[in-house]
């Protein structure tokens, strides 16, 4: 049962889902969106509020998700490597992410690149997990196109 | 009801079934108990399915040849396999579908399609009004919604009460001369509560509304006579009945099928077809459209087989013990809730619950990883759920082939879930 779940529920995961950072909406905000997992019914509210100086740099990303430890974790790992960083920063954080999640634990994770998000790697050798761990992300991304486009 | 004809006998039974013998690792025995999503197979099934594909396999209903006559003959004694099975007056009652979300599909999509030919009762048309309820499986609720919206109806639903039963109080000013329709589940497939088919039926009949029975959770737990039950139309998936996937059943009563315009169109439903316009067949190939499912359909006949030798009333007691086991073990455990009638004789054996708040996929990691295979989320029941205020549950349901042992592991595993999560 431990070997199994230990590399799911790590330490760092746990102590995400107790104690999520930058959670809470807040104000201002650029651009909201709203994310379902329709299998599970998990529901992500997220904003994103990038710097208006054209550097994109991201001064907060604040966020309400109900959903299970994992998607959870990864909402709050996600806020706090996002905020303050700009979004040209968190392109490679992002996609390295990403590809380690759909490696099925194939692809080492780079600690240096995606800091706490190494946490969450675990979940990659759960392809029914892989789906909570990206939702937030997916949110980010949906923000940030809808952010750009309201400033284009 | 056909009389068993075998004993029941769980070891025997469980030797039927090859999957059950699979480990998930070196040391996890797989225990499953996931049969309310899809059951297992017993060999009997599977053999009837690859034999009829080694020795019958060809198109039916079609061609000259002696292979074709087969096929066919295999697909039509399916037919009456299934009709015997479901004490439907006659065969041609039975049509064969994909599952059962299929069935719910064609019968609420053929009651918008009539015109000025079709019977005003088998009609929905703006200013009716459907009535489902609260506790619907989306397969009996969403194609009901998208009937209301194509034709203006208007979609009510019976409520659900604390006690996980229907509400019935208000019944009178929901189930009036403007309702066309009452479709309802037979069994929950999340709280395990079973309707009251009778109550129902009479209150639909005193209004003139046309019932529906979504059959899927009860028909492989307890004996369904489509007849005696005294509804309209009935529908069933293959799958949770021990049968392949791919084959379900809508049961109609001939006169209702006869009258009822086609939803699915197509080859093999056509009486004469011409450029400008076509004929219709009479039922029940009028709604068979397509290459049906054939060697499902003699896997599905052979599941009947195997579930009428073992006898329905002898199944629906031993999974009714086994949920009464279950519900009493978890009452023991601090943080478990049910979501379901706390008394087994009044429900079957779909035990869901929530366990302390937890997220149900993360109690369903845990109860994996000890070979306890569970469903967990909202179980395709999504208003249920917010109607008691939780997100999701997680779900253990009980089969023809599930021990004591297995209930009285997957107890001991929730509690071991509970000490996991408390630990953190």
């Amino acid at each position: 049962m431990s070997t199994h779940l230990s590399a799911l529920y790590t330490e760092l995961v746990i102590e995400h889902d107790k104690r999520p950072l930058h959670e809470g909406l807040r104000e201002p905000f650029d651009a909201e969106v709203h994310h379902v997992n329709p299998t599970c019914g998990d529901e992500i509210t997220l904003r994103l509020q990038l710097s208006g100086d054209g550097t994109e740099r991201v001064e907060d990303v604040s966020y309400d998700a109900i959903g299970c430890a994992m998607s959870r974790a990864s909402a709050s790992i996600m806020a706090d490597l996002l905020i303050g960083s700009t979004v040209a920063e968190m392109g490679p954080v992002q996609d390295h992410f990403e590809q380690v999640m759909r490696s099925r634990g194939r692809q080492e994770p780079d600690e240096e690149l995606i800091g706490d998000g190494i946490a969450l790697t675990g979940a990659a050798k759960f392809p029914a997990r892989v789906k909570c761990v990206l939702m937030p992300w997916k949110a980010y991304q949906a923000a940030l196109v809808e952010t750009r486009a309201l400033g284009a | 009801m056909t009389a068993p004809t075998r004993e029941f006998d769980i070891e025997a039974i469980r030797a039927d079934f090859p999957i059950l013998s699979r480990m998930l690792d070196d040391d996890t025995p797989m225990i499953y108990l996931d049969g309310g999503a899809t059951s297992q197979r017993p060999r009997q099934v599977l053999e009837a399915e690859i034999d009829h594909l080694r020795r019958d396999h060809a198109a039916v209903k079609r061609g000259a040849h002696r292979m074709a006559g087969a096929a066919t003959d295999a697909y039509e004694n399916s037919r009456e396999r299934l009709a015997a099975f479901l004490g439907a007056p006659s065969p041609d009652e039975v049509v064969f579908t994909k599952n059962a979300t299929e069935a719910l599909n064609i019968v609420a999509g053929a009651l918008g399609t009539g015109d000025a030919t079709t019977p005003e009762h088998l009609r929905v048309r703006e200013g009716d009004e459907i009535l489902v309820t609260e506790m619907e499986h989306h397969a009996n609720l969403v194609p009901w919604q998208e009937l209301a919206r194509r034709t203006g109806a208007t979609l009510r639903w019976i409520p659900l009460a604390d006690d996980f039963t229907l509400d019935l109080s208000e019944l009178d000013s929901l189930l009036t001369e403007r309702t066309k329709v009452l479709a309802f589940a037979h069994q929950s497939n999340v709280l395990g509560t079973i309707n009251p088919v009778e109550d129902l039926v009479r209150a639909a009949k005193a209004v003139g509304a046309l019932t529906v029975l979504d059959a899927a959770q009860s028909v492989p737990h307890m004996s369904v006579d489509v007849d005696a039950l005294g509804v309209d139309f009935v529908a069933l998936s293959g799958h949770k009945m021990l049968g392949p996937t791919g084959i379900g059943v809508l049961w109609g009563r001939y006169e209702l099928l006869e009258q009822l315009p086609p939803y699915l169109t197509g080859g093999s439903m056509i009486e004469v077809v011409h450029m400008e316009a076509t004929t219709f067949a009479e039922p029940p190939a009028r709604f068979e459209a397509g290459t049906p499912p054939i060697s499902q359909a003699v896997g599905l006949a052979a599941a009947c087989d195997y579930l009428d030798a073992l006898g329905m009333d002898r199944i629906a007691a031993h999974e009714q013990a086994l949920t009464r086991r279950a519900l009493e073990g978890l009452a023991g455990l601090d943080g478990v809730r049910i979501i379901g009638p706390a008394a087994s004789d009044t429900r079957a054996g779909a035990v869901s619950f929530d366990l302390a708040g937890r997220h149900p996929h993360d109690v369903g990691q845990v109860l994996d990883s000890l070979g306890l295979e569970v469903r967990v989320g909202h179980h395709c029941a999504w208003p249920l759920h917010r109607r008691y205020g939780v997100h999701g549950t997680t779900r253990a349901s009980f089969s023809v082939h599930t021990t004591a042992a297995e209930v009285d592991a997957f107890v001991a595993g929730v509690a071991r879930t509970l000490d996991f999560f408390g630990s953190l």
